[in-house]
């Protein structure tokens, strides 16, 4: 509580104009930025997965099995910021036990438990069980243990059997995609629906934030493919990057589409905020907003994906193009996330002035403890991807008939 | 062969005796009722009334007497950081420039006017939650901690709230904050410990010029109806349709 107090102290000093004596504090830090960015990169990359499965891209199907594992490992991970930043995180389960309908918050655990439960793990159990069924056999010790568990005791591997579990992972898919666009945008809601904050209240916000998922999320399976592929020291198909490129691309324009009519809207209505919000653009957001948001995280990634479709390049220079434009991105897209969450926190609600915020390197809500929330999906997901190789499979078959030879 | 029967038999009646249990368990908290309304209050009927204050500005004289109490009424950290209610002073510039400031609620009284502007009009604004008819902080709160009493007080269960902070974020009158010690959102109750005994809450007590009045919405035999009669009243951001029935007297446009 001390640290707490001297920090207030610290806050108060850099107050400009007024604001309400109870906001000093700024109630939702670097975790509850966190937390937005994760999901959409679930979401995101749920939706790069469903390219495959639904809508038949073959380009990216190297990618298919690599996208889902992302999007476990990181919706492993979505709840840990929200728990830690709870007053009461002993208490949390009362959001399962009783929740309060109204509440758009109180929609997480029913939201979160149907697409990990109901989407996510039974469309990568539906897809490596044919996979688990062959590791269980050709595997030793405890992994073969493993694989025999994961298999749920379901030990068919006919062809119709296997054709049963791509019905039923496109099946999934199809419902996964609207479950998808739940996840994210009801992320979105929660900020979108806080009548009180000007800088969040917007109906555009859900939609903004998926197309936002979208974008980080195939950022991100681009930029894990790229590497992947190169520390396993496999041949990068360019293909599957030329096409992951052209659709980051789209959802690109769509995403800067939408949140440009958002601000135009904004500035075309000129509401009673106005004043306040572009104060608060042009001093607290400016580097985060316009420099990195807007100029690093999206218009140079477009222009360079953009130069790449123009103009024929060699094969290495667009695969670094692509990398680099994919790194930026993600940069880009949490720096969105910041600019949301911390940006509607510091202008007053009496719209008469500023706040800061100053991230803390110690503590629960501190630096560390966010870039360790950062770096977990990443452990997860490689422990997933040494448990389920993504790219295993067409080897299992020939390793098969060798066998029967012998 | 037999013991090993055996032994799957009992194995099996466990798992259903902890399973069923387990099952029980969730049923009897999801299905827990909140209690009988009589066993809650003693002597005092809850529907017979329905609470609101009034402010009037010409009358607020910004001694800061209501802040100080409440913070004391309340055992609010005394901290200029948490408040339930305080005092905000507006200074108006001839030239139409607004200037709002608060020190410690005003609980120490206001320095002087270090501007060097002709004023046109200075005024002080109490400021408390304004325990809206239509309280986004309630429609908001994940597990129903925070919710509106029968005689329409906006209250927060403290063993209850998980300290989302959610509720601080949807109050557009920034009447909330979370209790540096509880880690629980807190707000002004109305003194509701007082008031269900027949009593003025602190700040309504202790204010020399009787610029703040408590009373109820309906009945016109008291004090804040006849308030509300004999005023012009505005509320405040009421384009947001909260509702609030923190009522206010000879507020001014500048006000937010």
């Amino acid at each position: 509580m001390e640290k707490l107090l001297e920090q207030l102290a610290l806050a108060l000093k850099e107050v400009t104009g007024y604001i309400y004596p109870n906001e000093i504090e700024l109630h939702w830090g670097l975790l509850i930025v966190i937390y937005p960015y994760i999901t959409g990169l679930v979401a995101g990359a749920f939706i790069l997965a469903s390219l495959v499965k639904v809508f038949n891209v073959k380009e990216v199907a190297p990618t298919y099995r690599l996208s889902l594992l992302t999007a476990l490992a990181f919706l492993l991970c979505a709840p840990l910021p929200l728990l830690a930043h709870l007053g009461h995180p002993e208490r949390s389960f009362e959001i399962f036990l009783t929740p309060h309908f109204s509440s758009a918050m109180a929609m997480f655990g029913f939201v979160y438990a149907w697409y990990l439960l109901v989407v996510l793990l039974l469309e990568i159990w539906f897809e490596y069980r044919k996979s688990f069924v062959i590791w269980s056999r050709t595997e030793k010790g405890l992994k073969k243990i493993l694989y025999y568990i994961f298999t749920l005791g379901s030990m068919d591997i006919s062809d119709e059997a296997v054709e049963f579990d791509h019905k039923a992972a496109k099946f999934i898919t199809v419902i996964g995609i609207p479950s998808a666009f739940l996840l994210h945008g009801y992320v979105g809601f929660i900020f979108g629906s806080v009548k009180a904050n000007p800088w969040w209240s917007s109906v555009l916000m859900p939609i903004v934030f998926l197309f936002s998922a979208m974008v980080s999320g195939i950022a991100l399976v681009l930029f894990l493919y790229y590497i992947i592929t190169l520390i396993r020291g496999e041949k990068i198909d360019m293909k599957c990057m030329d096409k992951l490129a052209s659709y980051l691309l789209y959802a690109m324009i769509l995403d800067f589409s939408l949140e440009a009519l958002d601000f135009i809207h904004r500035v075309y209505e000129s509401e009673e905020s106005i004043k306040i919000l572009s104060k608060l653009l042009f001093s607290k957001l400016f580097v985060s907003l316009l420099i990195i948001q807007v100029l690093l995280g999206t218009l140079i990634p477009m222009g360079l994906i953009a130069w790449t479709k123009i103009i024929k390049l060699p094969s290495e220079l667009r695969r670094v193009i692509y990398f680099i434009s994919a790194f930026l991105v993600q940069v880009g897209i949490f720096t969105t996330r910041w600019n949301v969450v911390i940006g509607g926190q510091l202008f007053s609600k009496s719209l008469k002035g500023l706040m800061t915020y100053k991230v803390e390197l110690m503590g629960t809500e501190g630096l560390l403890v966010g870039i360790f929330l950062l770096l977990l999906p990443f452990i997860i997901l490689y422990i997933l991807l040494k448990l389920l190789p993504p790219w295993k499979e067409e080897a299992e078959p020939v390793k098969e008939s060798k066998e029967a030879h012998v | 062969m037999e013991r090993r029967e055996f032994l799957k038999k009992i194995l099996k009646w466990i798992f259903i005796l902890i399973g069923g249990g387990l099952v029980l368990r969730l049923l009897s908290v999801i299905r827990r009722k909140p209690a009988p309304i009589g066993s809650i209050y003693e002597n005092y009927d809850p529907t017979e009334h329905y609470y609101a204050m009034g402010i009037d500005i010409e009358k607020c004289i910004g001694c800061g007497r209501c802040a100080a109490a409440c913070k004391i009424e309340n055992n609010v950290p005394k901290e200029p950081y948490f408040f339930r209610t305080w005092v905000e002073r507006y200074i108006i510039t001839v030239d139409g420039e607004t200037f709002v400031d608060s020190p410690n609620g005003g609980i120490d009284g206001f320095p002087p006017l270090g501007s060097e502007k002709e004023i046109l009009r200075s005024f002080f604004v109490p400021k408390l939650c304004n325990h809206c008819d239509n309280p986004p902080c309630v429609q908001v709160c994940p597990v129903g901690a925070t919710y509106k009493t029968i005689d329409g007080v906006i209250l927060v269960d403290s063993k209850y709230c998980i300290g989302c902070r959610y509720c601080i974020q949807a109050c557009p009158y920034g009447a909330r904050f979370l209790h540096p010690k509880t880690r629980t959102a807190e707000k002004c109750t109305f003194c509701y410990h007082r008031i269900t005994k027949g009593l003025k809450p602190a700040c309504v007590e202790v204010c020399p010029t009787q610029a703040r009045i408590f009373g109820e919405v309906k009945p016109r035999n008291n004090p804040l109806a006849r308030f509300v009669r004999m005023h012009k009243i505005r509320v405040l951001k009421p384009s947001l349709n909260t509702e609030p029935k923190v009522y206010y007297a000879n507020l001014d446009k500048e006000v937010t």
